[in-house]
This record gives C-alpha cells, sequence and structure tokens, in this order.
C-alpha cells in the first residue's frame, strides 16, 4: 500500500471533523457517525494514492461516510425490526414500554449537495464538534482522547501509541466518552452565549493537557512526545482562525496559542544526545526555533495591547520574556516576577507559586524565594510532589547551602516518576556533593 | 523478560546517589544507547524504569474485599526490581548476552556493576491442539 503524500495527510486531518459535522448534522447519531467517519478516513488513506485525490474531497469523504451510515442504520432498522416482532408476541398489558420508533429513513435520501458550499458552516462544525469533545460531562483523559479522534481526525493506534497503552484500552476510553454524550444529551450546536466562556475554557484546558503531555510526557523514558505537541498546536491554530479577533475568548486563546508556540520553540535545545534534561539556564539558545519565536510574540504583543488579559496570556508573556532574552543571564526576571504576581493573582495554583519563588529569588535574592516556598509547605495539593523539593533543592543552592539542597535534590529524585528528570535531579545532587 | 535487580540498602548512602557526576552521566548514557541499539536490531519491545521501593506498596485483599495497604515491598528483600526490559529475540542465547551487557553498565569509577539480571520467558499462547 502505498502511503498518503504529507499534503494529503494534512487535507485528511483538516477535513477530518467537517466531515464529522455534516455528517452527524444528517443523522445525530455522534458515536455511529463517528464510526463512520473513521472508516471513511482510512478508504481514503488506502485509496487516494492509488487513484489520486478526488475534485471534492470533502464531498467525496462525506459521501463515504454516509453509505457507511445508511449500512448501519439498515442493520439497526433490522435489529429493531426482529426485536420488535418479539415485542408484538408479548401481550400489550406486559410491555412496560412502547417500543421506539424506528430511526427514519428518510435521512437517507437526503443530498448532501451544500457540501463545500463555503458558506461558513462547516468551519463551525469543528467548532461546535471540539465543544461536544471536550464537554465538562466527560473526565479530562476521555476528552483528550474523543477530541484527539474525532476532531484531530487520529486513528485509535495513534492516540494508544501517543499515550503508551494497548489500543484495546484507548479504544474502551473512547467509547466509554461516546457513550457519555451520548446519555447526557449534548445536542450538537453552538454553545449557548451564556454556556460559551465556560465551554470555551474547558476546550482550551483539554488542548493544553494535549500539549504538555507532548511536551514533558509525564511517564515512560523518553521527555518528549513530540506530535502530540505538534498535535496540541494544530488544533489551537484552528480555534483561534475560528475565532474572530477582539471577541469573547479570542485573547485567551491567542495567548494559549502562543504560549504553545513560544514553549515548543524550545524543543530541539531541551534535551541532550542521551535524552537527558537541559534547564532553560544551560540550553543551547541558538538552537530555538526563531520563527516560532516571533510568531508567538507577535500573537501575545498583539493579544495584548487590545487590553485582554488572561492566565494563558500572562504565561505566553513570562516565556516570551524568557525567549526574548539572547543569553540566560539577560532574562528580564523584574519582568517575569510581575507577571508571576499577577498570574498568582488570577489563579489559586501552587505551580505558580512555584515559580513565582524561583523569579522572587532571582530578584530579591533565594531567602525571598525560600520565604514564598515556606506557604507551600502545608498545601495539601503539593503534599509530597517532588517539583517541590527540586524548586527549594535549586534555591538552597543559590543561598550557598549546598548540604540542605544535595538532600532536596535527592528527595525529588526519589519522588518524581520521570526517568529524565530522576536522571537529571540525581546529577545535580552529584554536582554539588563533589563540591563539597 | 529481564528483570533488573538492585542492592535495597543504602541508595543513598552507598547507591547512585554517592556516584560522582561524570559516573552518573555515563551510566545514563549507555542505557540510552543501549536501549536504541535495542530498537534498532528490533529487538525492543518494551522497557521501564520503577519508581524508587519507598514510594512501593503491597496490597493484600481483605477479608470480605477491599484492599488492605502496607508499606512494601516486601522487609526481607535484599534487592528490587529497579526496572525491566521486555525483549523479543531469536534464542535464549541471544536473551543472555543482552542481559549480560545490561548487567556490565558502568557504576561508580566506570566499575561494571554487575547487576543480577533476571532472564524469564514471556507465557506464549497454548498450543493449537491442546
Amino acid at each position: 500500500m502505498t502511503p498518503l503524500d504529507a499534503d494529503a495527510e494534512h487535507l485528511l486531518r483538516e477535513l477530518a471533523p467537517q466531515v464529522l459535522g455534516a455528517v452527524i448534522r444528517r443523522f445525530r447519531d455522534f458515536a455511529a457517525s463517528e464510526d463512520a467517519v473513521q472508516e471513511a478516513l482510512l478508504a481514503a488513506a488506502v485509496q487516494w494514492p492509488e487513484e489520486g485525490v478526488p475534485d471534492n474531497p470533502r464531498g467525496w469523504l462525506i459521501h463515504v461516510a454516509a453509505r457507511r451510515m445508511t449500512d448501519h442504520l439498515r442493520a439497526e432498522l433490522a435489529r429493531r425490526r426482529r426485536e420488535t416482532v418479539v415485542v408484538m408476541q408479548v401481550p400489550a398489558d406486559q410491555q412496560v414500554a412502547p417500543a421506539a420508533d424506528p430511526p427514519s429513513l428518510a435521512y437517507l435520501g437526503s443530498s448532501f449537495g451544500a457540501a463545500g458550499t463555503g458558506d461558513g458552516s462547516e468551519q463551525d462544525d469543528t467548532l461546535i464538534l471540539l465543544f461536544m469533545c471536550c464537554h465538562p460531562a466527560l473526565t479530562s483523559p476521555s476528552a483528550i482522547a474523543l477530541t484527539l479522534r474525532a476532531v484531530g481526525g487520529l486513528t485509535t493506534a495513534e492516540i494508544a501509541n501517543a499515550f503508551l497503552v494497548p489500543e484495546a484500552t484507548m479504544a474502551q476510553r473512547i467509547s466509554r466518552a461516546k457513550q457519555r454524550i451520548r446519555t447526557s444529551g449534548v445536542p450538537f450546536r453552538m454553545p449557548t452565549d451564556a454556556e460559551r466562556a465556560e465551554r470555551l475554557s474547558a476546550v482550551l484546558h483539554v488542548l493544553y493537557l494535549i500539549f504538555s503531555e507532548g511536551y514533558t510526557s509525564s511517564i515512560g523514558p523518553n521527555l518528549q512526545r513530540s506530535d502530540l505537541s505538534t498535535e496540541a498546536i494544530r488544533l489551537t491554530r484552528a480555534v483561534h482562525n475560528l475565532l474572530p479577533p477582539g471577541g469573547e475568548g479570542a485573547g485567551e486563546v491567542a495567548g494559549l496559542l502562543a504560549l504553545m508556540l513560544l514553549t515548543d520553540a524550545r524543543r530541539s535545545a531541551r534535551t541532550g544526545p542521551d535524552g537527558e534534561l537541559i534547564p532553560l539556564t544551560e540550553q543551547d539558545r541558538t538552537l530555538w526555533d526563531r520563527n516560532a519565536i516571533s510568531e508567538g510574540v507577535a500573537l501575545i504583543t498583539d493579544t495584548l495591547s487590545r487590553g485582554s488579559i488572561g492566565a494563558y496570556q500572562l504565561q505566553a508573556a513570562i516565556a516570551a520574556v524568557h525567549d526574548e532574552a539572547g543569553r540566560a543571564e539577560d532574562t528580564d526576571w523584574p519582568q517575569i516576577l510581575a507577571l508571576y504576581g499577577l498570574l498568582k493573582r488570577m489563579s489559586d495554583n501552587p505551580m505558580v507559586t512555584l515559580n513565582h519563588a524561583i523569579a522572587a529569588a532571582m530578584v530579591n535574592g533565594p531567602p525571598a524565594g525560600l520565604e514564598l516556598l515556606r506557604a507551600l509547605d502545608a498545601d495539601e495539593r503539593l503534599a509530597g510532589h517532588y517539583r517541590l523539593d527540586a524548586v527549594r533543592a535549586h534555591l538552597l543552592e543559590m543561598a550557598g547551602d549546598h548540604q540542605a539542597a544535595i538532600a532536596h535534590y535527592q528527595a525529588a529524585a526519589g519522588r518524581t516518576t520521570s526517568i529524565p528528570e530522576r536522571n537529571y535531579l540525581t546529577t545535580q545532587a552529584a554536582r554539588l556533593a563533589e563540591r563539597e | 523478560m529481564l528483570m533488573m535487580h538492585t542492592p535495597r540498602v543504602g541508595w543513598k548512602d552507598a547507591g547512585i546517589g554517592t556516584w560522582p557526576q561524570e559516573d552518573l552521566k555515563a551510566h545514563i548514557s549507555f542505557m540510552h544507547r543501549f536501549n536504541k541499539e535495542l530498537t534498532d536490531a528490533g529487538e525492543f519491545v518494551d522497557a521501564q524504569g520503577l519508581a524508587l521501593p519507598h514510594e512501593a506498596r503491597v496490597v493484600r485483599a481483605k477479608k470480605g474485599g477491599g484492599p488492605e495497604v502496607t508499606d512494601g515491598p516486601f522487609a526481607e528483600a535484599k534487592e528490587f526490581l529497579a526496572g525491566f526490559w521486555i525483549i523479543d529475540c531469536e534464542s535464549t542465547e541471544r536473551a543472555y548476552e543482552i542481559a549480560a551487557r545490561a548487567s556490565a553498565a558502568p557504576g561508580k569509577g566506570g566499575v561494571p556493576l554487575n547487576m543480577p539480571i533476571e532472564v524469564r520467558q514471556v507465557m506464549g499462547r497454548p498450543p493449537e491442539d491442546l
């Protein structure tokens, strides 16, 4: 089988949510439509390399998916007819509920002529799907899996591979998510204005989780699984392009996209030849992706100039300050400290306090940072988390208390679940021990 | 399946926590190259490192169901499982060869660790006609 070339692959992934949207609109059944679209995408991956990409690829995919849906509905209809026969044989007074109406075949004749009319509805479909897949009724892992499959157009095997779980496990997770959407009765439409802000923040959170999973893989021997980061950036870019600039929520979407670009720009400098972690201050900054940085800086500058502010925008602004420093010692720490101060006021997140403490130590000296860390000792969300030990070790080292720093580096090494992190922290302890 | 065992006592006092930085780097670099070679040879299936034993718990079913959790691993064990590889190779001899290379991972002063590597066959399917 000839593999699909990169352009066609890109096209398929972009069309996947639009096709799914069109099919759900006609047939309403999310789960069955999603299966049908997956089959259509597979058919395209097999046929297009042989026969060439059709003139109207979107129409082609919708047509194939609809044919699969027709088959599915016919089978369903036949099954229900058999069940109805059984029901008819039961005396009426023993029937607890009337048999549901069989799904109408009226849809099947409806034409898909509207495909690609360019009235903007296909773009809206992508957004509606995202809102559906990131619905608050779903757990984060379910929402992530469903988003990657339904909106990202990834196969179950690809998603399973990215999360290092067996395909059957991921298939089950996706199927549970679809079931959840069915039972929660989420309609296929744009959220109302009242719902919109909350639902958009759920979407951004899921996209952010996909990105972080790819960037700092929390499990396993490898630090980065870049495919997930790339996919998260692609999807966030799509949302950014679909929302009118200056509209409600557009600032945070731009902020998230900028944050991803500015963070991902450092990817190739972040690990050494043996897969080891290299901290920001020691990275070879010539390896940073200048184009991604320029795009990210332009995005965040533009959105902040509109007077909009939010947690993603602040984090992007902090990333931009780091990325704009030619050398680690040129970093504008007072500005970073001020930004973390703002961020801390917006969100009660202990990870923010950790970073705030580092910035405070850089500007006002290590005792200031260590003082801020003390507030976290009683925080149950961080209890036993290696990051608190790691940051404290770093600040103690800055303060010259090497023995205490070694102890905290080792404690952090014993707690992290990431091998590259453990290697890094153990090496830090060894480096200090040699100086003693 | 190759299971890597490490002495239980003194991870901090005598174990990897006391190695000089260069030796640590050599060890990490060795493991990275080793996994890459297995992958390139098409023999790599999976490899995972495990969190340290002080984070481990032993779970037994309580009478009447439910978990009974105690600190683990078993106190009498002198060694703990630090990690494992699952490899797919031609022969038992080849599996021993690979295990010997893992065992000789460099330790303090670059001296081979000679870690005990337990080699176990992963059970297969039953024969067609049982």
